[in-house]
């Protein structure tokens, strides 16, 4: 999966394209805490317009990045989610530890 | 015992590439029963996790082979199952537990509880150093002919 990191105002925000499963995931989990230690942002986005599947792969990024950014005081945002990661991430309790739209 | 209307069945190598093309085959299967988008997305992903398992955890440092077979069932019935001869697990209901994983951080302990909650019944089976099968029935929803 492509993954494009963009940070501007304390806000970093990744955009990802493709399928978020186990193959497409492979050095994600390195690239976003590569990305959040290099900025330390205030707030963290997922843009997952470009997502067109996601299994429990996506839940593993999802709790990473919610986990690092609650020690930074942070926050965390996933933008733009279709139905089907949507209710992945409900199906896993995730929907209620950070905002889902 | 149900009475089986077609099945598939394939076989192949426990490499990551085959998720996606397990999944695909399995919505392809599942398309003669005229599912929904919804429907679709849930078996997709229920495959997509145990799949995963079997490459991941089944297999851990080899390749090894993986057969899925996807069977239709009288009453709009699909069974899917995903079969690996690998590692096996050593407690079952342990691993079955949301969040419970001896996967590293990539793995969140979710993916039974997945295919739990997206299909109607789920069962397994694994004996350690011998592999594990798992079994999952989905009913699809008759929709109006058009
Ligand atoms: N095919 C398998 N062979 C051996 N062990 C398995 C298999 N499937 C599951 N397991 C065991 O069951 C545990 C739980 O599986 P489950 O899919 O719920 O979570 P996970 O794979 O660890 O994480 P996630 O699915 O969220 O990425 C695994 O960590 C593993 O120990
Ligand atoms: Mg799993």
């Amino acid at each position: 999966m492509e993954v494009t990191a963009t940070y501007r105002d304390r806000i970093l925000e990744l955009h990802l394209k493709g399928e978020l499963d186990h193959h497409g995931a492979r050095g994600l989990l390195t690239k976003l805490e590569r990305e959040i230690e290099a900025t330390l942002p205030a707030e963290l986005v997922l843009d997952f317009s470009g997502v067109t599947f996601m299994d429990s792969a996506g839940i593993a990024v999802a709790l990473r990045g919610w986990q690092r950014m609650r020690e930074l005081g942070g926050c965390v945002k996933l933008y733009h989610v279709a139905p089907q990661p949507k209710k992945v991430l409900e199906a896993a309790g995730v929907g209620r530890m950070m905002t889902v739209q | 015992m149900q009475r089986m209307e077609n099945y598939v069945t394939l076989e192949f190598l426990s490499r990551s590439s085959n998720e996606g093309f397990a999944r695909v085959a399995a919505a392809g299967f599942a398309a003669q029963l005229d599912p929904t988008l919804d429907e679709l997305g849930d078996i997709k992903t229920a495959v997509s996790e145990a799949v995963t398992n079997a490459i991941v955890h089944g297999y851990p440092d080899q390749l090894g082979k993986i057969v899925m077979k996807l069977k239709l069932l009288e009453n709009n019935t699909l069974e899917i199952t995903v079969r690996d001869w690998g590692k096996g697990i050593e407690d079952i209901q342990q691993a079955r537990q949301p969040l419970f994983t001896t996967g590293g951080e990539e793995r969140s302990g979710m993916g039974f509880t997945i295919m739990e909650s997206f299909m109607d019944r789920l069962t397994v089976k694994s004996t350690p150093g011998r592999g594990t099968t798992v079994t999952m029935r989905r009913r699809i929803s008759a929709r109006i002919k058009r």
